[in-house]
């Protein structure tokens, strides 16, 4: 294509190439995009851990009731159980008292002061179920919908089918934040691209210290010192290419270039300075500093720069004793960013195209375990908001103890068919041909949840 | 001939797909396993209309040959009712235009059937009698005479010695190896190079790569809190293998069942380190996990893998479902399974370690017991019992992971996988029903057995699985492009009968791998230029890809000269990113190592599955959680951050500088000319000394005005520079060296 143009600018000096375009230089794909997306971009905030349904958006006032006494057999005879296997099942009765909010009446409980402020924007999912019941695998289901290794996860397929528009910045940023509970580990294997090339895969902003691994020049040296060495194996690189005809030489000039950029922009990015009072204190925070409501704050500018897909990670849901207390300490790190995040974008028009998913990897069980609850995979709760979402609207339902989904049962390839839908791809044609098999992110699975379209 | 019947018939000759007979292999095997195999092939509960056309019966039912009007096949695949047209349009599969020819070409032709290439054991076919250097070439250029593509000239001589190196030991040439084969190339001189290499105890490190991902190996346990582990003295056998130049058969027999093997010489200790390729898979010790369900996983990543690295098979679809394209049923991946019922592990837990002496200990074992049988003097007889003891206590041994046996579980068909249920039927160890039985009388078969059965030279896969994965390393791609499926829906190989001739005749003379290499490198193929306009697809050029992660590493380190030569030992932990391991639960400490470990070549960089070292992971390493037979290859600004940042590349381009400056008496051009040698092997171009000379000028002067900056910038790195040598001028050499360092050039392989 652009050879002639591309050498022509590099000899100038690399100056004004689009160069998010060339983020993906040297993959010739086209765009994936099957029909009018809704959204742009997707910012997921994921509670990492299991946030219980039963504290949160999932009133089961039938627990209550049995509270103390076993829970029948008729739930639990032949299911997969992980900690409390082999114990005594009880039924516990949900911590907090839930309270309806906003003109559309959705309850959630009382253990959050925010989040009711946006519900009129919100759809909760309550009826949601997963096919894993430990962290780890549960976490690689529903970034890859699966539970075996080495898949991509959904940022990348995303990346995969549309691309990056931003134009100094990778198109997918993970970033993660601990606070009021136990830091389960997360592993960069759910932020990678799998079998995808390596131009898809999640790419780890720290808030604090390098914003981006290696992202910081050597000691010593200047940005003038390294724009030179930039440049100057760039020459060199446009001689060679001169020589052999190799289109990777191209792109490695265009590589560097964003790398550079990259080393220019994410400092400005982190710097959070020339943000207003009042937006900071939206949020709750006083800047890039690792917190959740932090983090949450640079996912809006990342999402202004372009950024296509945007995980939050906040490690700290993971309430297997201690509920009634830790429960409230997780919350008090998550509820405000989270809620401000919604506010924000609304206020700035960009909540229309933006996907707002708040979801952890599964829920947790209606019996005790001892002072806290256990992980439990066939029912779970989230909310999810923003472009091409049905505000205010609470879709599905679990049994009358929060065990089993019963009305409009949304699998994570349900959810991951529709959240690929609202960015205009049909979610059976985004492929990848991989060990002579056309693999997707919903695997053989997965259809449109129309109930909670706009 | 046919051709006038053809010509009549289909009124328009301009309508056949290929030029010649079609093969079924070739041409319809691959249409019929990716656009009906799915409703019409091996999975037995997905059989559409109980038609199946995965078999020579099944498509029977469905044509006529010579009439492709009467076929029921061909009449289904050019309906025009949505309601009666095959595919199905909401399967999105629909048949081109060019796919539907070829079924009516091949039809109208007989409708011959074959089995799949890859099923049928390979026969040597005859060697064309076509000009060639070796019979290799003879197949290749037979197909590129034919399709009349253009051959590419031999490279330079300095392009040749760069590659084979870097493609034998993975490590540049030194400037001398180049000026002597530059000065006087031939075949002899080349052959020689070749022999060294292949002597070199840096051969074995290099293939090590690629076998270390198949295996998935690594240093931690992989899931959740990803403990690490210890197992490299089962790398350090892999290196070792391969350098001794381990028959290939010998080497699969001991990694699947070395425990097994009798013990007789060498000394057991290698059988049993062999097969901690048992052990490669990964497991949790998370609370709550349900230690029977994991061992349903362990299994089922065994069998999954197992498949992948000797067979290039994909099982993995099995566990659930019998597979929609390759003919392995459920009751196949469970009697797969069963084969390793017998490994001792627990479902949930820190895996087991087996304390094991090293080569070093066994020595000095046998020294102190050769002196104290002829110690006469009491004192110096209690020392050296003391000595004894103390080198013969398990507890100072290191430890790694091997097989250990115990009574079989009982291993049951998982309906839909599903670990709760234990309705299936019970499963005894079976290779896949299609490939017949494994004859062990009354006995139950076991892990030797499938070893043999695998390492066998009547297994239709293995040979040619491995030698077209070889033939991948040396031309980047391989001969069928598939290196990890050569089922129904791999690709049909661009010279199956190449690749037939080098697996038949890879067994033929003992398995031998060096051998094998030596087969290839020698090919005027792979002495043929990357530098053309042709597409390489049939090999009538060499194709220029980018080094492998740890290669970009190793190229870097010797090229400044820092490199360890050291092989094997406990993995090593090199500069890292200050808290890159923080996100793991209380395990995240990262204690860098100093001194020469910080040098040593990347295949011994400590591998962490969860968060593998990110300059690796940068450069496409997998993270080692599954078989990967391909690592992709990419091209991202990640890369250029850790060639331009990381402290491991900033202190190669300071050590590189000071290599330089120590030259002795020469100006700069004559310094930079000794950096191209070193790190391109090959001379600048007047115009590349220019821009470098440039650079120096303008960093030296800034360097000067700044020499707080270029005090900062030696101090990048452990490695203390020569104090005689002037800062500044240290400082901008290694602008320069960076530079080298980071240019397209220096990370590939031409």
């Amino acid at each position: 294509m652009l050879r002639q143009t591309f050498l022509h600018q590099t000899a100038a000096g690399l100056g004004g190439i689009a160069l998010g375009n060339l983020l993906q230089a040297g993959d010739t794909h086209p765009s994936q995009q099957h029909f009018i997306a809704k959204a742009k971009r997707v910012i997921f905030l994921y509670m990492a851990g299991g946030p219980s349904h039963l504290e949160t958006f999932d009133n089961k006032p039938k627990l209550k009731e049995l509270d103390g006494q076993p829970m029948p057999e008729s739930f639990t005879k032949g299911q997969p159980i992980a900690q409390l296997q082999g114990k005594t099942l009880t039924c516990r009765a949900p911590y907090f008292d839930f309270k309806k909010h906003g003109a559309s009446g959705q309850e959630m409980s009382t253990v959050f002061r925010f989040i009711p402020k946006v519900a009129d924007d919100l759809c909760i999912i309550r009826s949601m179920h997963t096919g894993a019941i430990n962290h780890d695998p549960a976490h690689t289901f529903l970034n890859t919908g699966t539970t075996i290794s080495g898949r991509p996860s959904m940022g990348s397929w995303l990346l995969y089918g549309l691309g990056s528009p931003s134009q100094d910045l990778p198109g997918f940023v993970v970033m993660t934040s601990t606070g009021g509970g136990q830091n389960q580990p997360i592993a960069s294997r759910q932020w990678h691209s799998g079998f995808l090339p390596g131009q898809y895969q999640g790419v780890h902003f720290n808030s604090t210290g390098d914003p981006v691994l290696y992202v910081r020049n050597p000691k010593g040296v200047s940005v003038a010192n390294q724009r030179d060495i930039v440049d100057t194996a760039s020459a060199l690189n446009h001689l060679r290419g001169k020589q052999v005809p190799d289109p990777e030489i191209d792109t490695r000039i265009s590589q560097y270039e964003l790398a550079f950029r990259m080393q220019m922009s994410v400092p400005g990015l982190m710097d959070v300075s020339n943000e207003p009072k009042h937006i900071l204190d939206l949020y709750g925070t006083k800047g890039a500093d690792g917190t959740f409501a932090g983090n949450c704050l640079l996912a809006r500018r990342l999402a202004e720069r372009g950024v296509r897909f945007i995980q939050l990670y906040h490690r700290g849901w993971d309430h297997h004793g201690g509920i009634e207390k830790g429960l409230p300490a997780t919350v008090q790190h998550i509820d405000q960013g989270s809620a401000a995040l919604v506010q924000d974008l609304k206020q700035r028009g960009m909540l229309d195209d933006t996907l707002i998913v708040w979801a952890g990897e599964f829920g947790r069980t209606p019996m005790a375990q001892g002072s806290g609850r256990d992980h439990h995979m066939k029912a779970f709760s989230l909310w999810i908001a923003g472009g091409g979402i049905r505000p205010g609207i609470t879709f599905g339902t679990t049994d009358e103890l929060g065990y089993n989904t019963e009305q409009n049962p949304v699998s994570v390839h349900d959810l991951h068919a529709t959240m690929l839908h609202l960015l205009g791809i049909d979610h059976k044609r985004l492929t990848f041909r991989y060990q002579g098999r056309y693999f997707r992110l919903t695997d053989v699975a997965g259809e449109l949840v129309h109930g909670i379209l706009g | 001939m046919k051709f006038p019947v053809t010509f009549l018939l289909s009124a328009s000759i301009g309508l056949q797909a290929v030029a010649g007979p079609v093969r079924f292999n070739r041409d319809i095997r691959p249409i019929l396993s990716d656009k009906c195999f799915v409703c019409h092939g091996p999975d037995e509960n997905k059989r559409k209309a109980n038609l199946r056309l995965d078999t020579e019966g099944g498509l029977a039912k469905a044509l006529i040959p010579g009439q492709e009007g009467k076929s029921e096949l061909y009449l289904r695949i050019t309906h025009k009712d949505p309601e009666e047209t095959m595919p199905p349009p909401d399967s999105g599969k629909p048949l081109s235009a060019k796919e539907r020819e070829l079924v009516r070409q091949w039809i109208r032709e007989g409708a011959g059937w074959e089995g799949h290439w890859a099923w049928i054991p390979p026969v040597k076919p005859p060697v064309p009698d076509i000009l060639g250097i070796t019979d290799t070439d003879r197949f290749l250029n037979r197909r590129i005479q034919a399709d009349g593509a253009e051959f590419a000239p031999q490279a330079d001589p300095h392009t040749l010695v760069r590659r084979l190196h870097l493609d034998i030991t993975g490590l540049p040439p030194g400037p001398e190896v180049v000026r002597k084969f530059v000065n006087a190339p031939s075949r002899e001189a080349y052959s020689r190079i070749v022999d060294g290499l292949l002597a070199s105890p840096h051969f074995g490190e290099r293939l090590a790569i690629m076998w270390l991902d198949l295996v998935r190996y690594a240093d931690s346990v992989g899931y959740h809190k990803d403990r690490l582990r210890e197992c490299w003295m089962y790398r350090d056998y892999i290196i070792g293998a391969f350098n001794d130049n381990m028959p290939y058969d010998r080497f699969i027999v001991e990694q699947l069942a070395g425990d097994l093997l009798k013990w007789d010489k060498p000394a057991p200790n290698q059988y049993l380190v062999a097969s901690g390729l048992n052990r490669m898979i990964q497991t949790t010790s998370e609370g709550g996990a349900q230690a029977k369900e994991y061992i349903a996983k362990y299994a089922a990543d065994r069998v999954r893998n197992t498949a992948a690295i000797f067979l290039g098979t994909t099982m993995g679809c099995a566990e659930c479902h019998d597979h929609k394209y390759d003919p392995f049923s459920m009751e196949d991946f469970y009697s797969m399974a069963a084969f390793f019922a017998d490994i001792k592990e627990s479902g949930v837990g820190y895996p087991a370690h087996t304390p094991m002496p090293t080569e070093q200990i066994l020595a000095e074992k046998a020294r102190l017991e050769g002196e104290l049988a002829n110690a006469s003097d009491p004192e110096e007889k209690k020392t050296l019992e003391e000595a004894l003891k103390k080198v013969s206590d398990t507890k100072t041994w290191p430890q790694t992971l091997v097989t250990m046996r115990a009574a079989p579980r009982v291993i049951r068909v998982l309906p839909r996988g599903n670990w709760l249920d234990d309705s299936g039927e019970e499963r005894l160890p079976a290779i896949p029903a299609y490939f017949g039985k494994i004859d062990t009388g009354e006995e139950r078969a076991t892990r030797l057995d499938l070893a043999k059965w695998i390492a066998s030279d009547k297994n239709p896969l293995t040979a040619r699985v491995f030698v077209n994965r070889v033939w991948k390393l040396y031309f980047g791609k391989g001969l069928s492009r598939n290196l990890d499926d050569f089922g129904a829906q791999g690709d049909w190989p661009t010279h199956p009968e190449l690749l037939d001739w080098l697996a038949v005749d890879f067994m033929e003379n003992g398995w031998d791998i060096k051998r094998l290499v030596r087969q290839i490198v020698m090919t005027e193929a792979y002495q043929r230029s990357s530098a053309h306009p042709s597409s390489g697809e049939l090999f009538e050029k060499q194709t220029a890809f980018r080094l492998e992660a740890e290669l970009v590493r190793d190229n870097a380190l010797a090229i400044s000269g820092l490199l360890s030569s050291k092989i094997g030992g406990r993995s090593v932990k090199p500069y890292q990113p200050a808290n890159y391991w923080f996100r793991l639960y209380n395990t995240g400490r990262y204690d860098q190592d100093h001194g020469e470990e910080l040098y040593r070549r990347g295949v011994y960089t400590l591998w962490r599955r969860s968060f593998w070292h990110p300059s690796l992971q940068a450069f496409d390493a997998p993270s080692r959680e599954e078989c990967v037979a391909n690592r992709p290859i990419s091209n991202t600004p990640l890369q250029a951050l850790v060639l331009l940042n990381d402290p491991t590349f900033v202190e190669a381009a300071k050590a590189f500088a000071s290599r330089l400056l120590m030259l002795g008496e020469m100006d700069a051009s004559g310094r930079l000319a000794e950096a191209y040698r070193l790190a391109l092997s090959r001379e600048p171009s007047d115009e590349e000394t220019h821009i470098l000379l440039s650079l120096l000028a303008k960093h030296h002067s800034a360097f000067s005005s700044d020499t707080k900056a270029a005090q900062e910038l030696l101090a990048n790195g452990e490695s203390k520079s020569d104090p005689k040598l002037d800062p500044v001028e240290l400082a901008a050499w290694t602008s320069v060296a960076r530079t080298i360092l980071n240019l397209h050039e220096t990370i590939t392989r031409d």
